[in-house]
């Protein structure tokens, strides 16, 4: 297993040996978001910016204006919400080639606590026009959209997690933008998720298989643009729907699914997620026990919050 | 392509700093809402920008090795249109539609609709990084063309400038200008004394600007703004400086706000504000003359 930040590093590195469009701009957390393996291999990709997050946007998007194709790296809630003006006029509003490589994104960020979980991040960045919406499910699809990326000529936000978790799928693996994924097959109750998170779902629904419960598990890599038809295609007729997601409950992947059904389909939705209210620092394990990502946890929820319980 | 070589006499830019006032004047009056005194300011900075230094070819605005130029006092964007229409961008008679719907011509600069504009602006603070980073490109890709961003003095009260001024010298950018349009007022501002209370005190008046910046690694240069000589006097400083010192220089440029119409001069104001058809009249008369008909 491998963390998606190790696989953004080598990708990028990868991508920037043979392409000099691709630079790196770095706000001082190189050794923790993992361009730190940019700067050793291809120290001309590397564009030290300093704890200026906001400057680092600008300068991002005036390089794109050259023809770059830059990443702003750094931790996902100095971007989202620090630099967020910056990322709306400069690189959303313009449709500038910017990539935003979301570091520590969601819950669990290595202990540092409720200033630096972005659990905030999908509702803000899907608000924006122009804006590609990312969240890869493990590392395998971490590289494919990191790949597609380079080519993608426009802002594109991705999430990238600090920790390696059980990979969903295998190489080789081509990414489509827009595309929900069928996971895991089944007819008592079905289950989207997002980012992270989709791997600890997949684990719920092979919880729920040994209490008898047969899950439908959808992932949803791109949060935006979504091909709505798709998605309600493998919906299908379920009366039931459960989002799952390393975010709040409000405005996120749930939001989204909500938007889709009450459009177009008649299932009751429930959401999992992150509480309106904030959390601590703690390690992983506890704080995805404590506020109910665990696939344990989840499992309970669905038995608790759906018919399949009854 | 090289402005610089070919500058028009004093009188004359003189002359088009006077029209781009009634432009601007004229445009907002008609439009019916908009900024008057920071465009007003900037106009004689700008005159001299595109008519007296800029690489640049209104024919091919995308040009790849043109100047740039961000108006990151993106508010004061009438000035700006109103130059680049006498520049030749787009016809003069295309003001008239000057934040109208469906016009090119926005409220703040919007680089994907008007030509000429290198940047979006509008939220105040933003277009010094955006022409650091345009900057460090052309280092990168050893290209030759030269990056001008103008600020407002008030707007240097936003903290992400200074993130800026503190990086752009580590880069070595030589090749970026930094132009200050230091009016003296912002849109309401400080209080200067308790006599009057539509006294207002410079927004950075406090600040010994020159000695901040080079003590952050900057090149500085303090002039008055409305005076031609030392605004291009200062402009050839910086070609010279060049890829030499590696640092990036400020023009302080001294200006009035709402300069050029003795109604608006010196008043914060008139910030924004639409002129009555009599105001209109004594602007005409005092830009273009008594017949109106400018040069």
């Amino acid at each position: 297993m491998k963390a998606q930040r190790v696989v953004w590093g080598e990708t990028i590195a990868d991508l920037a040996a043979t392409d000099d469009r691709v630079v790196v701009l770095d706000g001082d957390l190189a050794t923790s978001t993992r361009a730190d393996i940019v700067a050793d291999r291809v120290p001309d990709a590397f564009v030290q910016v300093g704890i200026a997050e906001q400057n680092m946007v600008g300068m991002a998007f005036g390089l794109s204006t050259l023809g770059y194709r830059p990443w702003l790296s750094t931790f996902g809630v100095f971007l989202t919400h620090r630099a967020v003006d910056q990322i709306r006029m400069l690189v959303s509003q313009t449709k500038a080639p910017v990539r935003i490589a979301s570091a520590y994104s969601g819950l669990l960020n290595g202990s540092s606590g409720k200033t630096h979980q972005d659990i905030e991040d999908l509702a803000i960045m899907r608000a924006m026009p122009n804006m590609t919406v990312i969240a890869p499910a493990d590392e395998v699809e971490a590289e494919a959209v990191f790949r597609w990326a380079a080519d993608f000529d426009g802002p594109v936000y991705v999430r990238v997690a600090r920790d390696a978790v059980t990979p969903v799928f295998e190489a080789p693996y081509t990414f489509e933008p827009g595309q929900p994924l069928l996971v895991a097959d089944g007819e008592d109750v079905t289950l989207i998720s997002t980012g992270v998170q989709t791997s600890r779902t997949l684990d719920a629904v092979r919880i729920l298989a040994e209490r008898g419960v047969r899950a439908k598990l959808i992932h949803l890599p791109t949060l935006k643009p979504l091909d709505a038809d798709a998605l309600c295609a493998l919906v299908g007729d379920a009366r039931e729907v459960v989002t799952v997601e390393e975010h709040s409950r409000i405005g996120g992947l749930g939001g989204l699914v909500a938007e889709v059904l009450s459009e177009r389909g008649t299932a009751r939705l429930v959401r999992i997620g992150l509480e309106d209210r904030w959390s601590e620092s703690a390690p992983n394990d506890f704080l995805l026990d404590k506020y109910g990502l665990s696939p344990e946890r989840v499992a309970d929820a669905v038995l608790a919050q759906t018919a399949v319980a009854v | 392509m090289d402005a610089a070589a070919t500058r028009p006499p004093n009188d004359e830019l003189a002359a088009l700093a006077r029209e781009a006032r009634w432009r601007i004047v004229e445009t907002v009056a008609a439009s019916k809402a908009g900024h008057i005194g920071g465009p007003l300011s900037a106009t004689d900075l700008l005159i001299a920008l595109y008519f007296a230094q800029l690489a640049i070819d209104p024919a091919d605005p995308q040009r790849e090795d043109r100047d740039r130029f961000i108006l990151s006092k993106g508010h004061s964007a009438i000035g700006l249109y109103a130059v680049l229409a006498l520049r030749g961008y787009f016809p003069v008679e295309e003001l008239a539609t000057f934040d109208h719907g469906d016009s090119r011509l926005q409220g703040h600069p919007d680089m994907l609709l008007t030509p000429g504009i290198d940047a979006s602006t509008g939220s105040l603070g933003q277009g010094l990084s955006a022409g650091a980073g345009m900057a460090l490109g052309a280092k990168r890709l050893g290209r030759d063309f030269h990056t001008w961003v103008m600020v407002g003095d008030g707007e240097l009260e936003e903290g992400m400038v200074w993130e800026t001024v503190l990086s752009a010298p580590r880069f070595g950018l030589d090749n970026l200008t930094l132009i200050i349009d230091l009016n003296g007022l912002q849109q309401y501002g400080w209080p200067a004394g308790d006599a009057d209370r539509f006294d207002r005190s410079e927004p950075v008046g406090h600040v010994d600007l020159e000695r901040v910046f080079t003590g952050f690694g900057w090149n500085a240069l303090t002039i008055d703004g409305h005076d031609f000589d030392a605004i291009l006097g200062a402009f050839d400083r910086v070609t010279a400086d060049r890829g030499v010192s590696g640092r990036p220089t400020v023009i302080i440029a001294r200006t009035a706000k709402g300069r050029g119409i003795s109604f608006t001069e010196g008043t914060y104001r008139w910030h924004n504000g639409v002129a009555t058809e009599e105001q209109l009249e004594t602007a005409r008369t005092e830009l273009l003359g008594a017949t109106g008909a400018g040069r």
